[in-house]
């Protein structure tokens, strides 16, 4: 490395000079973009190696269960450089969503030794965490000598640190004091509107900033726009259809989906006069303005559409809608993104997140090395790595966020999405109830809003029963 | 000196008493029963259990409990009666179009031995991945079936997504995939009954509907309990299709006993009521085989003239 190569380095390692600068300096100076990775890899490197003992574990090989995702490509993508750093060995298993958790469950209910590190939603730790199948990472984080000084573990956001944080108490609040970590974030997603730029030109539509004004571009795009309807949100027989733009709105509304009382008795609170107003608003949009097979559609068909053109806009995960404007979409580089607060009196967006986590099994049999594994998955070095050179969004780091490189390239390609991300990161957390019924619960609730949709029953009636039956079940689990 | 034997040692011959020869030959036997009878044991086992993975604390025997609750659920009724229509519409329909077909295909012709050739593509196809290729042919957007309904006046037609619609949709892919079974077993059933009846009756001039009530139908109904019998079991365990296409809804309009089951297990974790609705499902098929097997034996010995 040359005199002017190491300074460019060095400014980049002391954070004077962005990833994205750095790469562009040393192209200016005849390396190659291959030399120029090359090289910051072996900076990273050594820089990471300072101050903490990576090589602790050299020589341990380690197994992981990975859902096929973009996170999980940007991470095999940089394994070589965790291999270098800590001379251990990762192996993997990945399987595509539709199985994936089934085989998490099945690795962790027999018990089995296979795997040390798995990824996981903020949601199954639920379940996981009080049936003793994962373990509490404070043990690990909170003890220097077994984590690097620069983890930072406070860089990474505070709704989310709280969010994958319980304390197994049901209906126990997120991140409380006594919370147990069950796993470390590692990619997230917010609900906001992504939207087709183009087809809200035509239309002469404003992208809306509320639920009133989002149902009414959406009647007017499904009436304007030739071959394509007016909203996109998720309608399978599936908790997953409850979590994303759903909830968010709901929770802006104030609304929750049980009740605790002071003695921690849980009782469902989705049938008040404000909820059955928002869930009557929220039916007539998917009758008037959604996609004729609704009750079939997940995040899958909710995506495809809007990135072939389909929909005019999605009410889903925010990086959805980034995804969808990539290459290979027909939409790509027309959609636009913006923050949505459904209730025309909030302050700010409340987005419900999906967290894509990173959790250790508690029957490993190498948990240190498993942690050095996590440390560094989840570390801000390889999360600028995957959000500056891959497709790793969102990151979880504030440092991240703040990478001038990472910023620019989204505001240049992806218009809005920043400024959807900035306004509602502070609102981003999980708006559920923590406690053992989640999924029986959501799964109903999305059972029952599709029997709404499909006029089986009226709002209000609907909304009674389903608040009759998630009780009985609260009930009949000593919980309510 | 030593004495060198001039003959070679018999190879010694393992024998095994009259006795004990039944016990060993049946040892393979009994092995695959174990294995099955380990897993079914177990099963009952957590069916007389309060057992949630995800409340390992309130794990106990309730003795029964599951069962017990299952008569004021609701949710069971539905998955009772959804199970036993889909079974029963699913079996009637492919064994009127499995006869017709077999019929229609019974000479041995050469287009005929192509066409029943043919006819085993879709009992190749596997269910899981037909229900994917259904589900693209009925999306509304750009689904080849969506649009042909379309042509004929229903452009509103929802097929899986709705209430209305979703029972006929799955039923439609099992028939597609499954009628080809009911044709391959009453054809060979109807290429194998013996001509003397049908010259007899040719040349006393029967006519052909005649032909059919009383001699083909009557001599077939051995193959027909059989097929039946087999689609009966198999549809009333339908997973794949129904999953595939709808995940047991809209609401609960398609929750069957595999798939309520399921999702007990792997999305609830309620191990106990999933393994109470394994084993109603399991006392269901018994009961309907019990039925089937009497009715096949009794056509057997009638047939052999002994009732």
């Amino acid at each position: 490395m040359s005199r002017r190569e190491q300074d460019l380095v060095d400014a980049w390692l002391r954070g004077r000079l962005d990833r994205r600068g750095l790469i562009k300096g040393l192209g200016a100076l005849g390396v190659s973009a291959a030399g120029a990775n090359a090289l910051v890899g072996m900076a990273t490197t050594r820089a990471m190696a300072a101050d903490f003992d990576w090589r602790a574990h050299a020589g341990t090989s380690l197994r992981l269960l990975l859902n096929q995702h973009p996170y999980t490509d940007a991470m095999i993508a940089n394994l070589g450089a965790f291999r270098e750093l800590t001379g251990m060995d990762v192996t993997f298993d990945v399987f595509p969503e539709d199985v994936y958790f089934d085989r998490v469950t099945a690795a962790l209910a027999s018990g089995s030794r296979e795997y040390d590190v798995f990824m996981t939603g903020a949601y199954m730790t639920w379940t996981y965490g009080p049936a003793g199948w994962i373990t509490d990472l404070n043990e690990w984080i909170n003890d220097p000598a077994k984590t690097a000084p620069a983890y930072a573990w406070d860089d990474v956001l505070p709704g989310l640190r709280a969010s994958t944080a319980w304390n197994g108490v049901p209906g126990g609040e997120l991140g409380s004091p006594d919370a147990k970590q069950w796993c470390i974030p590692w990619g997230y997603e917010l609900n906001n509107v992504s939207y087709n730029r183009g087809m809200f030109d035509r239309a002469g539509v404003a992208v809306p900033t509320n639920m009133d004004e989002m149902v009414e571009a959406a009647a007017k795009l499904n009436r304007d726009i030739d071959g394509a309807y007016g909203v996109g949100v998720r309608g399978s027989r599936s908790w997953a259809t409850i979590h994303p733009g759903f909830l968010s709105a709901y929770a802006n509304f104030g609304q929750r989906d049980l009740n605790v009382s002071a003695d921690g008795k849980l009782s469902a609170a989705m049938n008040t006069p404000e909820s059955k107003a928002f869930h009557a608003q929220w039916v007539r949009m998917i009758q008037e303005s959604g996609p004729r097979d609704w009750s079939n559609y997940t995040w899958y068909q909710v995506g495809q559409d809007l990135g072939a053109g389909a929909s005019a806009m999605i009410f889903d995960a925010d990086i959805l809608g980034y995804f969808m404007n990539g290459e290979g979409n027909a939409m790509a580089g027309q959609l636009g993104y913006a923050p949505f607060a459904a209730n025309p009196a909030a302050s700010a967006p409340t987005p419900n997140v999906w967290i894509w986590s990173l959790a250790m099994s508690n029957f490993s049999q190498r948990k240190d090395a498993a942690w050095w594994f996590l440390q560094w998955a989840s570390g801000a070095e390889h999360g600028l790595f995957g959000a500056t050179e891959m497709d790793f969004v969102n990151p979880v780091r504030q440092s991240v966020w703040a990478d001038e490189g990472f910023r620019s390239r989204l505001e240049n390609s992806y218009p809005g999405y920043v400024n959807q991300h900035d306004v509602s990161a502070p609102g981003a957390q999980i708006y559920f109830t923590a406690q053992p019924l989640f999924f029986d619960l959501t799964t109903e609730w999305a059972a029952t809003l599709q029997r709404m949709v499909a006029n089986e029953v009226p709002v209000d009636e609907g909304l009674d029963q389903l608040a009759a039956s998630v009780d009985r079940q609260l009930r009949d689990a000593d919980l309510g | 000196m030593a004495v060198i034997a001039d003959t070679p040692p018999r190879p010694r011959r393992f024998r095994v008493g009259a006795r004990a020869l039944p016990y060993l030959l049946s040892l393979p036997a009994l092995l695959v029963c174990i294995g099955i009878l380990i897993p079914f044991g177990t099963a009952i086992w957590y069916s007389l259990q309060r057992y949630r993975l995800s409340q390992p604390w309130a794990r106990r025997m309730n003795w029964g409990q599951n069962y017990v609750d299952f008569l004021s659920d609701p949710a069971f009724w539905n998955t009772l009666q959804v199970s036993m229509v889909y079974a029963a519409t699913a079996v009637v329909v492919q064994l009127v179009l499995g006869l017709s077909i077999a019929l229609l295909l019974q000479r041995r012709t050469r287009l005929n031995n192509v066409i029943s050739i043919m006819l085993l593509l879709p009992l190749m196809t596997a269910p899981v991945l037909a229900s994917l290729m259904w589900t693209l042919m009925t999306n509304a957007n750009f689904g080849v079936l969506s649009w042909a309904a379309g042509q004929i006046g229903f452009e509103d037609m929802r097929w899986a997504s709705s209430p209305r619609t979703a029972l006929f949709t799955v039923l439609l892919v099992d028939i597609w995939v499954y009628t080809p079974f009911m044709v391959i077993l009453l054809l060979a059933g109807l290429r194998s009954l013996p001509s003397q009846p049908f010259e007899a009756a040719a040349l006393d001039g029967a006519p052909r509907l005649f032909v059919f009530w009383r001699i083909t139908l009557p001599m077939l109904t051995p193959y027909i309990l059989t097929a039946s019998l087999f689609r009966l079991l198999d549809a009333i365990q339908q997973f794949d299709i129904i999953y595939g296409m709808t995940q047991g809804g809209p609401g609960n309009t398609l929750m069957v006993f595999q798939v309520e089951a399921y999702l007990n297990f792997f999305q609830q974790t309620n191990v106990g009521r999933s393994a109470a609705l394994m084993m109603i499902l399991w006392a269901i098929t018994y009961a309907l085989s019990a039925v089937f097997i009497k009715q096949w034996l009794r056509l057997r010995e009638r047939a052999r003239g002994e009732v």
